[in-house]
């Protein structure tokens, strides 16, 4: 046997592609020559399988090698292929049988030692495989966990090169196809029990977990802007199995996954600071690129505190997400595409000063304020469906009301139920919550009567809503509704709604 | 130090020349030199004229003797083959570069290897 092909997978985003590796040994000068368009780190990956080979106790083949991945037109990068390649050559050797290598996709980094190292992106490659039709999947150990969330698959954890080879020589003892159970106890995020007072800030915390809308909080330091917005991520339910799969494969690009409990399984919650770059928040770097806060906030909350602060353009770069609901950068490497469905939650100091007991105090001058104001755009501003403005915690709340407060369990409770709710009417049409209705099928479909809207109707004639603001008052009117178990919003819904997107004060 | 190395070298040549001769080669020339370097054993293989880079190694420690034959070597091996052309008056005709390996094993013939048109 002088020519044999193993499998692997390239990931680009968070899609895989099937990679075929084809090794032929031929007469010549022993080398290894390396085709089909490989990266820096994946040329280096002919030391790394050598040493491996040779410290696994195999036979490093002195002979001509050609080692081609196919389709060579696509560009391959990174260390995922290492295992692939190893097997390859020694099968060529004849060390392995070749037969055992159809149907059986190869995963994982190899050390000079001959260990499975883990890699990135564990997770989308172990899907592409199954979408292929593929049934057995060999992954390093330490990535089994994220692997086995795939169902219906055979997955087998190694730990180093010889264990793997006795599998493949049809010994299994030495893999692990189950991942050790270590059930983590969840950690408590904050309570809205915490927040003291704020009664307008909680309902719009409640009304914006219920539909996913948008929400801009802007009030004086310590009125517990902050606070609430770290607290929504904690109301919102818990990620379904698909959308659970979706974040944890971009969370398994990034490499930020738990080895023992890598599922995501809560909405994730991401809060750069305000100095990020374009580049962290929705994706980036060089030849291909990776994703960025709005891509790691997927059906979750994308918390940007002290919004204003922010580079514009840094800013606007949400946009597109924010209609799409995906990144896609572009690259030599090819077009990477992230899914960036987040739930954008920002909050901003009224002005510059900042001046703790509220506008009463305030010293800035109005061209000053104007200026603050406007570095959040006005196209960004408009896709905020709620903007809250938030008034000086009262001396009296303070002191008096600790234990006032309503817990955040209770809050997620009514939260599930309009969430239902809203499921229960949208069912058959794709969308899961008021956020993802269009604005056509508002409007068609659901349309409200006249009566019913008309706050917001005598705001359209004025010019005070945008035509995409009208839209996004309606939405939030649906999830005040769905949270009072009503079936269609009233006129006192409605009013809410506009009443919780009353743009913040412009002096 | 120079000494055992040469030794080992020479014994390695007159494994590998008689290698060739056995494999049906006419010997040509041995350790030609030149200003740029040394042919180690030229041939006749039918017609083809084969310059040919001996490999020798009194152990496997250091790996296959043929990786030693890097691609700067191997490109002074081709000028060196040319200029012996030069050097006898000879035109152009079909050339080919090989090389073989030689590997003494302390208790049975040395283990001999012949990459045909090597590089």
């Amino acid at each position: 046997m002088t020519l044999a092909r193993t499998t692997s997978v390239a990931v680009l985003g968070v899609d895989g592609q099937l990679v075929e590796i084809q090794a032929d040994l031929a007469d010549g000068l022993p080398g290894v020559t390396m085709i089909g368009l490989p990266d820096a780190a994946l040329q280096e990956a002919r030391d790394r399988i050598r040493a491996a080979i040779v410290n696994s106790g195999e036979t490093w083949p002195t002979r001509r090698m050609t080692l081609a991945l196919l389709p060579a037109t696509l560009p391959k990068r990174g260390s995922m292929f290492d295992v692939a390649l190893a097997v390859g050559v020694l099968a060529a050797a004849g060390a392995v049988p070749a037969d055992r290598l159809d149907d059986v996709v190869l995963l994982g980094e190899l050390g000079l030692d001959g260990q499975l190292r883990s890699t990135r992106g564990v997770l989308p490659a172990v899907i592409a495989a199954a979408r292929t039709g593929v049934r057995r999947v060999v992954v390093p150990a330490a990535n089994l966990a994220e692997a086995t969330l795939v169902p219906g698959l055979d997955v087998r954890g190694v730990a180093d090169l010889a264990d793997l080879l006795a599998f493949l020589r049809g010994d299994p003892s030495r893999t692990v196809s189950r991942p050790a159970a270590r059930p983590r106890p969840e950690r408590p995020g904050p309570d809205l029990r915490d927040v003291v007072g704020q009664a307008v800030g909680r309902r719009a915390v409640e009304v914006a977990a219920a539909g996913g809308h948008h929400l801009l909080f802007t009030g004086p330091p310590g009125s517990g802007k902050t606070m609430l917005a770290e607290r929504l991520a904690g109301v919102l339910p818990p990620l379904g199995v698909d959308e659970a799969l979706e974040v944890t494969a971009v969370h398994s690009v990034a490499g930020l996954l738990a080895a023992d409990a890598p599922l995501v399984r809560r909405p994730p919650y991401q809060a750069p600071h305000h100095s990020a770059s374009a580049a962290a928040l929705v994706g980036g770097g060089s030849r291909q690129a990776r994703p960025g806060a709005a891509s790691l906030s997927h059906h979750g909350i994308l918390f940007l505190d002290e919004a204003p602060e922010f580079q514009a353009g840094v800013l606007d770069a949400l946009r597109q997400p924010l209609e799409s609901g995906e990144v896609a950068i572009a690259r030599s490497g090819g077009v990477a595409r992230y899914p960036a469905r987040f739930q954008l939650v920002m909050a901003a100091n009224p002005c510059p000063c900042a001046a703790p007991a509220g506008e009463a105090e305030c010293q800035c001058t109005s061209t000053a304020r104007r200026r603050y104001i406007g570095r959040i755009s006005g196209p960004l501003l408009d896709r905020m469906d709620m903007q809250v403005q938030l008034e000086p915690v009262a001396p009296g709340d303070l002191l008096d009301r600790l234990d006032a407060a309503e817990p955040s369990a209770a809050v997620a409770a009514r939260v599930a139920a309009a969430r239902a709710l809203a499921a229960d009417r949208l069912r058959g049409t794709g969308w899961r919550i008021n956020a993802d209705v269009p604005g056509p099928a508002l409007r068609s479909r659901w349309r409200l009567p006249a009566a019913v809207t008309a706050a917001a109707d005598a705001r359209l004639d004025r010019g005070e809503l945008s035509a995409r603001g009208y839209d996004r008052v309606l939405r939030v009117a649906w999830s005040v509704s769905d949270l009072a178990g009503r079936t269609g919003p009233t006129a006192t819904d409605v009013a809410e709604a506009v009443a919780l997107r009353s743009h913040w004060s412009t002096p | 130090v120079g000494r055992v190395k040469g030794a080992i070298g020479r014994f390695g040549e007159e494994v590998a020349a008689r290698h060739l001769a056995g494999a049906g080669l006419r010997i040509v020339d041995r350790n030609w030199r030149c200003a740029e370097g040394e042919l180690d054993i030229v041939a006749d293989d039918g017609g083809t004229l084969v310059f040919c880079e001996v490999k020798t190694r009194s152990g496997a420690g250091f790996g296959d003797p043929a990786e030693a034959v890097t691609a700067a070597k191997s490109a002074r091996i081709r000028r060196l083959g040319l200029r012996w052309l030069a050097a006898h008056g000879l035109g152009w005709r079909d050339l080919r570069f090989d090389v073989v390996t030689v590997v003494r094993r302390p208790d049975a013939d040395p283990l001999v290897r012949h990459l045909r048109d090597a590089f």
